[in-house]
């Protein structure tokens, strides 16, 4: 077992060398930064400084090598905006991001699958159409509209909840909902799926003939089968997770990384967004890697393959 | 036996086809069905309440925005630019995807892993974050909107399609053609596609919701058209500045967007349920 962990481990640098090179080639080689950098006033010495200054006088081989090398010293340049490092920037945001996006999907799983459960339980009847009804509705929802509505109903109209900002755990409850809202229907209808697959399964033909009662069998047979389906879908939708909180931090003025990035971009902060870009994607390759143990862990069927 | 589903398949892409068909003739007619000129400015008129309020101004259905500009008429023009760029980069996208989902699927080896470890890498990235850096890095303009959203999705479709080609290569019909002669693209054009066409179709409408949906988000980050142009994401995104004011500016495009979304969403379930008995959902 621990072989397997390591060997999945062995790949992690392999994983964000890839995202180094993503978002190198997104940054370099979609536009060049100095336009995004400087504005339409610019003189030719400014762009000759600039280009100097980010390495872009250099050939692009060697201009990754840089970045790379940079890289795994954890640095990305000076912020322009602010003062110090742009990873220092960065790193001071991950914090209220790793509240909001554990605080987004935490409630999203536990009512997703609760959800699922439901729909699959009484399955094309009134609970179930109505609750996947809701969630198909659900995902047609953009989740900024989402936003502004509960803004409007709980902070504007019922003043029980602050419109935005960060403090206190009153200031976490909309921006989560927000967040939980863009992931919720996708994992109801996932649950739901998994669970009416498993029940034609001939084990659970077999439980229900020995004599086990509908509960029983769905506990020890069916739910425990259902975690990997899940679990695998929670892999995929860790990257969903981290757009959605980039869209959810700007509506609530969300001190995080997805607002940093946001804000960087306009005042072309170069040094800032890369920072963010790489703490964005290296959150989800390490959630991936976690989420791929978690299945090793809890399926030796995966462990053999 | 079960008992007859009220909302079936046939309901489904009655309902969404519906939607969907009434919203690509209102972006079509757009000129003939506004009420207003979208960009006509009223300040004499601003932020009046449409028909529900006692203090409409008259002939504004929907009320007017913080120019006194006609709410209705930039709604149904808004539908024009949610349309033409969710469909056209669904099938840029679906171009790209399956294309190298074929070839991946066909030739295999070293390029099948190229194609497919790249799709995978991108995978790992959130499409918005690439969009979002792209649109900053080339400027919003509707064909850069649907180049970007357009790449940001191509590898769902090469993951389904790859996937598929890679187990019809194996069938009987396919390994015939190739023993009597058939070429590559003979083989794709003959028997890969018409065996993939259902599954990219079902595919694609959902797609297109998701489009949507990532247009007006760009739109409300500020990374789509810029003002004034009337599409649903700005509108959406002026109203949240006057969310206390003026609430139905933001409410009526989001009751626009899901509406559309919605139906779209409907049709592709349908037809999935069509194309796919054995997935039939509620």
């Amino acid at each position: 077992m621990a072989f397997y962990v390591l060997r999945r481990l062995a790949f992690l640098p392999l994983t964000l060398l890839l995202v180094a090179f993503a978002t190198f080639v997104v940054l370099r080689l979609t536009g060049n930064p100095v336009d995004i950098f400087l504005d339409i006033n610019r003189t030719p010495e400014q762009v000759a400084a600039l280009s100097q200054r980010l390495h872009l006088d250099q050939p692009l081989p060697m201009q990754f090598l840089i970045f790379l090398r940079d890289l795994a010293h954890g640095y990305f340049g000076e912020s322009l905006q602010f003062s110090g490092s742009a990873a220092g920037v960065v790193w001071q945001r991950v914090g209220a991001t790793l509240q909001l996006a554990g605080a987004g999907l935490g409630l999203a799983l536990v009512l997703g699958v609760a959800g699922g459960i439901a729909c699959a339980v009484w399955r094309d009847r009134a609970a179930d159409t109505v609750i996947s009804a809701v969630a198909v509705a659900g995902q047609s929802m953009p989740s900024f509209w989402l936003g502004m509505l509960l803004i409007e109903f709980f902070a504007l109209q019922l003043h029980w909840l602050p419109t935005s900002g960060y403090g206190d755990l009153k200031h976490l409850v909309l921006p989560a909902v927000t967040l939980a809202a863009i992931l919720l229907p996708n994992f109801v209808l996932i649950t739901r799926t998994a669970i009416i697959e498993l029940a034609g399964e001939q084990f659970v033909v077999t439980g229900r003939s020995k004599g086990l009662s509908r509960g029983r069998v769905l506990i020890t047979h069916i739910l425990p089968n259902a975690v990997n389906p899940v679990l695998s879908f929670l892999g995929i939708q860790i990257g969903t997770l981290m757009a959605g909180s980039i869209i959810t931090e700007t509506i609530y003025a969300w001190p995080g990384v997805g607002r940093l990035l946001i804000n960087s971009i306009f005042h072309r902060d170069v040094p800032v967004v890369e920072a963010s870009v790489f703490f964005i994607a290296t959150t989800i390759a390490l959630a991936n890697l976690l989420v791929d143990v978690l299945q090793m862990l809890i399926d030796p069927r995966i462990r053999r393959a | 036996m079960r008992k007859r589903r009220i909302f079936g398949k046939r309901f489904k892409i009655a309902v969404g086809g519906g939607i969907v068909g009434l919203a690509v003739l209102a972006a079509v007619l757009a000129p003939l069905i506004a009420p207003w000129d979208p960009y006509q400015q009223d300040l004499m008129a601003r932020l009046k309440p449409g028909f529900w309020s006692a203090h409409a101004a008259s002939g504004h259905f929907l009320g007017t925005d913080n120019y006194g500009r006609d709410l209705l008429s930039r709604l149904i023009y808004g539908s024009r630019l949610s349309i033409l760029v969710g469909v056209s980069s669904m099938l840029f996208s679906a171009l790209i995807g399956s294309v190298a989902g074929v070839i991946a699927g066909l030739r295999g080896g070293a390029i099948e892993q190229a194609i497919m470890r790249f799709a995978d890498a991108q995978m790992a990235f959130p499409d918005i974050l690439l969009a979002i850096l792209m649109v900053a890095a080339l400027g919003g303009n509707a064909l850069n909107l649907i180049l970007v959203l357009g790449i940001s999705r191509w590898m769902v479709y090469a993951r389904v399609v790859f996937g598929l080609t890679r187990s019809l290569r194996e069938r009987p019909f396919v390994e015939a053609a190739t023993l009597y002669g058939g070429g590559s693209f003979y083989i794709m054009r003959q028997h890969i596609l018409p065996q993939v066409m259902p599954v990219l179709t079902v595919l694609a409408t959902l797609q297109v919701a998701q489009m949507i949906l990532q247009e007006t988000a760009l739109s409300f980050l500020g990374l789509g058209l810029p003002p004034p142009a009337a599409t649903w994401g700005n509108i959406l995104a002026e109203g949240n500045t006057r969310l206390f004011i003026a609430p139905w500016i933001a409410n009526m495009a989001g009751v626009a967007i899901i509406v559309l979304v919605w139906g779209v969403n409907m049709l592709g379930n349908g037809l999935r349920e069509h194309y796919d008995p054995r997935l039939a959902g509620p």
